[in-house]
């Protein structure tokens, strides 16, 4: 079992809103609040949640993309947050991000090898051009595509081809991290799953942790070895993704499962029953007090108005934030770990290392 | 016997492009039988949105040439429908909602007023009513927004399409096509720009009112879940050939056609375990389509027949039609 790569704590993002003439700040996108979790160094980590979660805020944040409004984010022993325009360049040359859209992350006015050689040239990898062609005709090698790519521009290429020279791009340096911000969205079933594939096979040979963000339940079920569930900027429930699947405690994790459309009648077994799919994710900028759900929530009491509850911890290794999931259990076992949230076990263990 | 209310015949849909020829749809054959709900399934460029545009008589000719073909809607052929007619049909009998609710909205009109538009053109074709007072317009529009379950509708006839949100929208656009109280609906892709919860209360919605309307449906979609748990009946379609046909339950259980194998092993399942490798090579170019089985460049179980001559429509069992020469000798339909 390898350490955590990546430790995130109290993650918070909000983005200013501005209007009228002098651009004064009215109010504020609470896109990311609170958030935490760990990423061990040879896991895919799923992040999943309806457009509007928070989910790729807190992809983008994690690489300094965004700069946090709060909260702490250690990858390798690096505070992340602290980083300047300078040691910016470390975390880059070992984080790196494929985007949802290889239409729109790839400039169409550049061959792929100068698409492929930039981060090479900025991190002065390779002696000269020779060198650096061969590197370019490597990492189109390892993403399955041949050398005469190189040659090619965006336009000339499928959208499943694209994919795969942006995750060549994100390769080049030899990085420990990739965040996959929806990488396969855009993509045909029968492309997708070549692409899946392709990642994976990466992942082992090279090492490395991912950040696997998407709304796409059955895909991180298929990828993820831990998945969070984000609604309105927070995690609602954490846990290995086989028992997140099999035994989802959260209220909307049962709501969005049972919404997945499916194609066997095995996986139609095990969805949830009964649930409904009321209401629509609220705003950012004037979350429900309490917590986030409860407006959706059929199971909402009093105390969920007003309360927001914590990540809890009630089974090990699954977390959940719902004050029903949790009585309901604290009824049924007699022992709880009531680890106050995850963000202590996070902080044990950088003190232990 | 079974009443159809759409009949696909052979359809042959080229475009006349600067490379030549494409050639598009290659015989496509498609029905649809009174109060029934029937997918139609395939990947991006598979033609079918060509095949929906060929229905809704919205092909524009040229470029796109028929030389083969038929469709029949309702006892009536499209495609030598004048405009007048074609109106007529579209104000009275059929609708379709689209993917994109974005799109489909303009943003500098209220939604009252396009839906008013939608109302008086589905009131002209039906010669039997006179022209619609201010109240009785706003009357039918109230009324259909709440059949879409659209809380305060008076509100969202005053509103602009970028204040509702995505689900909303559809749900508009939805009501639009409920306007001439139709019999036959094309819905292409109704959930798929929409969160899984959102997309998934459409659904509902939809089946829900087209099962008290008795209305029939063609859903176009490439999502295979969406077919199975909203269609009786499925057609896949590659690259402008219908590959298989069958009823939903059986053709998910059993697929027959390498295609129609490889595309349901991609799928990833809730129930987790590994995705199947994809399947091999691209969606063809049109201009130089493979000749015979289009599928044959990519499939593993291409024979030298595969690329000489198209396979012939083959019944596997009643109702389980599939497109293959694996199959050919069991039972030949054409």
């Amino acid at each position: 079992m390898n350490g955590p790569i990546l430790i995130v704590e109290g993650l918070v993002k909000h983005f200013p809103l501005r209007a009228g003439l002098f651009h004064k700040q009215t109010g504020e996108v609470k896109a990311v609040e609170e958030v935490s979790f760990d990423i061990t160094a040879d896991e895919i980590f799923g992040l999943v949640g309806e457009s509007g979660s928070g989910k790729s805020t807190v992809g983008k944040t994690l690489l300094r993309i965004y700069k946090p409004t709060k909260g702490i984010i250690q990858f390798k022993g690096m505070d992340v947050t602290k980083l300047t325009r300078e040691t910016l360049h470390s975390l880059r040359k070992q984080a790196q991000i494929v985007f949802q859209d290889p239409k729109s992350s790839l400039n169409p006015r550049r061959s792929i090898r100068s698409t492929l050689e930039e981060s090479l040239i900025v991190h002065k990898i390779g002696k000269n051009g020779r060198d650096r062609q061969k590197i370019v005709a490597d990492l189109l090698g390892m993403v399955e595509l041949s050398p005469n790519y190189m040659y090619k521009y965006p336009s000339m290429l499928s959208g499943g081809q694209r994919q795969r020279v942006a995750i060549a791009r994100a390769l080049a340096l030899k990085p420990s991290f990739i965040v996959l911000d929806e990488p396969t969205s855009a993509l045909d079933v029968s492309v997708q799953a070549k692409v899946i594939r392709l990642l994976q096979r990466l992942q082992v040979e090279r090492q490395m942790a991912y950040l696997f963000i998407s709304h796409d339940l059955s895909l991180v079920r298929t990828i993820a070895s831990r998945t969070a569930v984000m609604y309105l900027g927070r995690i609602q429930e954490l846990a290995a993704t086989a028992d997140l699947f099999t035994n989802p405690l959260h209220p909307y994790t049962k709501t969005l499962i049972s919404a997945v459309p499916v194609v066997s009648a095995e996986e139609r077994q095990m969805k949830p029953k009964n649930q409904s799919h009321e209401g629509e994710i609220p705003s950012s900028i004037n979350p429900p007090s309490g917590c986030a759900f409860h407006p959706r929530c059929r199971l909402a009491e009093q105390v969920c108005a007003q309360e927001l509850p914590d990540l809890m911890e009630v089974i090990p290794g699954h977390f959940v934030r719902c004050h029903i999931a949790i009585d309901a259990l604290s009824a049924n076992t007699r022992e709880i770990h009531l680890v106050d949230s995850i963000q202590q076990k996070a902080s044990n263990k950088i003190t232990r290392r | 016997m079974d009443q159809y209310i759409l009949e696909i015949r052979d359809l042959h849909v080229y475009f006349r492009v600067y490379e030549g020829i494409s050639r598009v749809l290659d015989g496509v054959s498609l029905d649809v039988r009174e109060g029934e709900q029937v997918g139609l399934a395939g990947e991006t460029g598979c033609g079918k949105t060509v095949t929906m545009k060929a229905v809704m008589g919205a092909l524009k000719i040229p470029p796109a040439i028929i030389p083969k073909g038929e469709v029949i809607l309702d006892g009536q052929n499209v495609l030598k429908m004048s405009a007048e007619q074609l109106h007529q049909l579209k104000g009275t009998k059929v609708s379709m909602i689209f993917q994109d609710p974005m799109n489909a909205l303009n943003p500098v009109f209220t939604v009252g007023t396009q839906l008013f538009d939608v109302i008086r053109f589905s009131n002209r074709h039906n010669s039997n009513q006179g022209k619609l007072s201010k109240k009785e317009l706003l009357n039918r529009a109230i009324t259909v927004l709440d059949e879409v379950r659209l809380p305060d509708p008076k509100r969202i006839l005053t509103s602009y399409s970028l204040e509702l949100s995505g689900g909303m929208r559809q749900r508009v656009l939805i009501a639009m096509a409920l306007v001439n109280g139709p019999r036959f609906l094309i819905a292409d892709e109704p959930q798929t720009a929409l969160d899984v919860t959102i997309g998934a209360q459409i659904l509902d919605l939809l089946s829900g009112l087209v099962k008290t309307m008795g209305i029939s449906v063609l859903l176009i979609t490439h999502n295979l879940g969406v077919i199975r748990e909203t269609t009786e009946r499925v057609n896949i379609m590659y690259a402008g050939q219908m590959v298989e046909a069958a009823s939903t339950a059986l053709l998910f259980e059993n697929p027959k056609h390498p295609y129609s194998q490889g595309l349901l092993a991609s799928v990833p399942r809730l129930t987790g375990g590994d995705i199947a490798e994809g399947i091999r090579g691209t969606v063809p170019d049109y201009t130089r389509a493979p000749s015979g089985c289009r599928f044959h460049p990519r499939c593993d179980h291409a024979m030298p027949i595969c690329s000489q001559k198209k396979p012939p429509l083959t019944m596997l069992k009643p109702g389980h039609y599939v497109r293959c020469w694996l199959y050919a000798k069991e039972g030949e339909v054409e």
